[in-house]
């Protein structure tokens, strides 16, 4: 429909300013589609009836974003990414700043909530199958969006200069140099200089500060269309589009998005500004667990500290990072001996059984020849990629774990106890039993996705209802 | 879900290991002692603020512990001339690499990064070491670079050992001690068979100082007590603004939850 030939907009609510407000309205509409995109995403985006608590987190999530780069905005008045004065213009902001430690904790804070948000974001998924068809776009979004949260924290990470910060960033950094071939000079242009420097401050707060939050901002937006498209799953992972009104077309089982959703979230968001509030204003360094004392000693290239970790939300990874030592290779290698033998066994196809078999010599080979810490370095991505994958490798005939079975239940505990186990290992020091923990930790969690293909098949499903059934 | 109770019980074992450090005390501390918080500074600035710095510190900030700037020019300020500046030292960094070793850190954030039951045990640890090159040793932290620059007030001390042959004898005679104290455990090749192995060191005062082990203790917190008060000189504030904001988010959650059963009370 041509932009000219649209309908004037009639409006309820304005009460006595309606014809006013309904012309500048119609004068809008025709000249910018502002009607179409609030019924299309809001008043007429019909979603499920029936979310849980668990669907609670999505918006959220997109509240902190909105918090961060509110308070980010304003801490970059303030803050110097220079290292000779960063970490004493950070404790300006605190000091001397109007209300500038508010917007500092609301930061910090916000960083780890963000991740909270997510972190049950994510496990929702998991719960019911919100990644399986026709979602997996969403879900791959939805991936790169955590990606980009992951770089974003870790570049913000480095700014306030504290020890953690350096020692951090050194290690992280480090990580690339591992790469066989390329990595040491991979790792000197990471830091634009040999070791972690005012240069590499400045470039990691311009990543922090406008390209990575550009990226986000950009995945978010294609994040919220594909989830228009093909509209929201729900808690019993059965598609309302199945059962709509006859006349109007709409599902029978939803509710427009807005006012009930918008009402409904403003209720999350009240909770959640105040278990918040209690973190920001009560609790700010959180134990230890969201600022870390060694923080508040500026960064000394100098002397490192005994014990390095990353902020709680690296620690399921960094721990997986670190379990790969020598005597854990022979079980990195039969694992893959056992997935080659388990995939061949179970695929017909000839040249599929081939290929295996070659990528299997083929990482058999990489295990006798690059060290373990290159290793822990490949499974350590592999942990966060993985996730990208999910779609196709639940191979379940239901999508809710409503209606899956027993297998899937227990499985999914293993990889929560894991994931959590990882991430406590993960703050500690190294000792050999810790080691020993966190490889068994590393085989549960990667046992969950390597083995879905075949575990989430082989699980008893009870039948999925037509309909949703309400709570 | 009892059976994901049951394994998180099951793996919690599985996460956890024996740690060994020096006991700490707990620092008697309290931000809101306006009386306490002054008498540490006087004790910050005569003791601690000639080699250390707190740069992020100005002396202004001192007029919101109750002193008056008079107060402040008259008996604080010594290495600035006037309130407004920051607490800096005249010391240079190649002065103090030159006559101490090593470079005193700042003070301004220490409590936050050390923690106050750490600086008051440390405070209240030194011991005479013949074998370091200040004369000072410290149970928290072990070849210290810092001389132990109270022992006027507190006297001076040295360290005793005590073995025992189970550590259960060792910490009970150890939860008598007033100080600090820690446990060596030897190998039973350090020990020589059915030896001691538990290694209790404490310290004992063996020539007392101008002020007596009670009095000392409270100079400490309160020096203690004013460098945690440094370290983030808006704690009082940002609580007392953290209750008015929780009191209006309560009202919103009201709000929030009622306008939120109206709406969803057809829904089904």
């Amino acid at each position: 429909m041509a932009a000219a030939e649209k309908q004037p907009v009639t409006i309820t609510w304005a009460g006595p300013l309606n014809g006013a407000m309904g012309g500048l309205l119609t004068w809008i509409d025709q000249r910018f589609p502002l009607m179409d995109l609030w019924y299309s995403h809001l008043a007429k985006y019909h979603a499920p009836k029936n979310f849980n608590f668990w669907y609670y987190f999505g918006s959220l999530a997109l509240f902190v974003l909105v918090l961060q780069i509110v308070t980010g905005i304003f801490l970059t008045m303030n803050y110097k990414p220079d290292a000779a004065q960063a970490f004493a213009s950070v404790e300006y902001i605190m000091r001397e700043v109007p209300w500038g430690w508010w917007i500092r904790y609301m930061h910090s804070t916000g960083a780890s909530f963000f991740f909270i948000c997510v972190y049950l974001h994510m496990f929702r998924g998991l719960l019911y199958g919100s990644y399986r068809k026709p979602r997996e776009l969403l879900w791959i979004v939805g991936m790169l969006i955590f990606l980009c949260l992951m770089a974003e924290a870790f570049f913000g990470y480095l700014l306030p200069w504290g020890q953690m910060s350096y020692w951090g960033a050194q290690v992280i950094v480090n990580l690339f140099g591992a790469i066989p071939f390329i990595g040491p000079d991979l790792a000197i242009w990471i830091r634009g200089d040999y070791v972690v420097s005012d240069a590499t401050l400045n470039r990691f707060f311009a990543f922090h500060v406008i390209a990575v939050p550009l990226v986000l901002l950009a995945l978010v937006g294609a994040h919220l269309l594909a989830l228009h498209e093909v509209g929201s799953n729900n808690p019993d992972g059965v598609e309302i589009k199945n059962a709509k009104d006859p006349k109007t077309g709409i599902p029978l089982d939803s509710v427009p998005f807005h006012p009930y959703y918008t009402v409904k979230d403003t209720f999350g968001v009240a909770v959640f500004l105040i278990i918040f509030s209690i973190v920001v204003f009560f609790a700010p360094e959180m134990g230890g667990y969201f600022l870390e004392a060694n923080n508040f000693i500026a960064a000394d290239p100098l002397k490192t500290p005994l014990h390095i970790a990353p902020v709680w939300y690296f620690t399921p990874y960094y721990s997986i990072l670190r379990a790969i030592t020598e005597n854990f290779m022979w079980v990195l290698a039969a694992g893959v001996i056992a997935m080659a033998i388990l995939i061949v066994w179970s695929v017909k196809n000839l040249r599929v059984r081939f290929a295996i078999g070659v990528l299997a010599l083929l990482l058999l080979w990489g295990c006798y020849y690059f060290e373990p810490k290159v290793w822990g370095v490949v499974l350590m991505g592999v942990s966060v990629m993985i996730f990208f994958f999910l779609p196709w490798l639940d191979r379940s005939p239901v999508k809710s774990i409503r209606y899956k079975g027993p297998i899937t239940r227990i499985a999914l505990a293993l990889f929560l106890i894991a994931f959590f186990v990882l991430g406590y290992l993960g703050t500690q020091a190294v000792t050999s039993g810790r080691t020993l923990a966190a490889q068994i930790g590393t085989a549960v969690y990667f046992l969950f996705f390597f083995l879905m293909p075949w575990w989430s098949k082989m699980d008893k499903c009870k039948p999925e209802p037509r309909r949703v059934t309400g709570k | 879900m009892r059976a994901l109770v049951l394994l998180f019980v099951l793996a919690a074992p599985l996460a956890f290991a024996a740690e060994d450090s020096v006991r700490l005390d707990a620092a008697p501390i309290d931000p809101r002692d306006v009386a306490s918080l002054q008498a540490g500074a006087r004790t910050f600035v005569n003791y601690c603020l000639n080699c250390h710095a707190a740069g992020m510190m100005r002396y202004h900030k001192l007029l919101e512990i109750g002193l008056t700037e008079q107060q402040i020019k008259d008996n604080l300020l010594f290495t600035a001339d006037k309130v407004g500046e920051l607490m800096n030292v005249a010391l240079t960094r190649r002065e103090a690499k030159e006559w101490l070793g090593t470079v005193p850190p700042d003070l301004s954030v220490i409590a936050r990064a050390r923690g106050p039951d750490w600086l008051y045990t440390y405070l209240r640890s030194f011991y005479r070491d013949r074998e370091s090159a200040t004369g000072w040793n410290n149970m928290v932290y072990d070849r210290v670079a810092m001389p132990h620059v109270l022992w006027t007030l507190s006297g001076q001390q040295v360290q005793v050992e005590r073995k025992f042959k189970s550590m259960e004898q060792a910490e009970g005679i150890a939860r008598q001690q007033k100080n600090a104290w820690k446990i060596d455990v030897l190998t039973p090749e350090q020990a020589g068979k059915d030896a001691e192995r538990f290694v209790l060191k404490t310290i004992r005062t063996e020539t007392p100082g101008s002020l007596s082990q009670l009095e000392y203790d409270l100079l400490v917190r309160d020096l203690v007590n004013f460098m945690t008060w440094m370290s983030e000189p808006n704690q009082l504030e940002r609580k007392q603004a953290g209750y008015v904001v929780l009191l209006v988010l309560l009202v919103l959650l009201v709000l929030a939850y009622l306008l939120y059963k109206e709406l969803w009370k057809d829904v089904h």
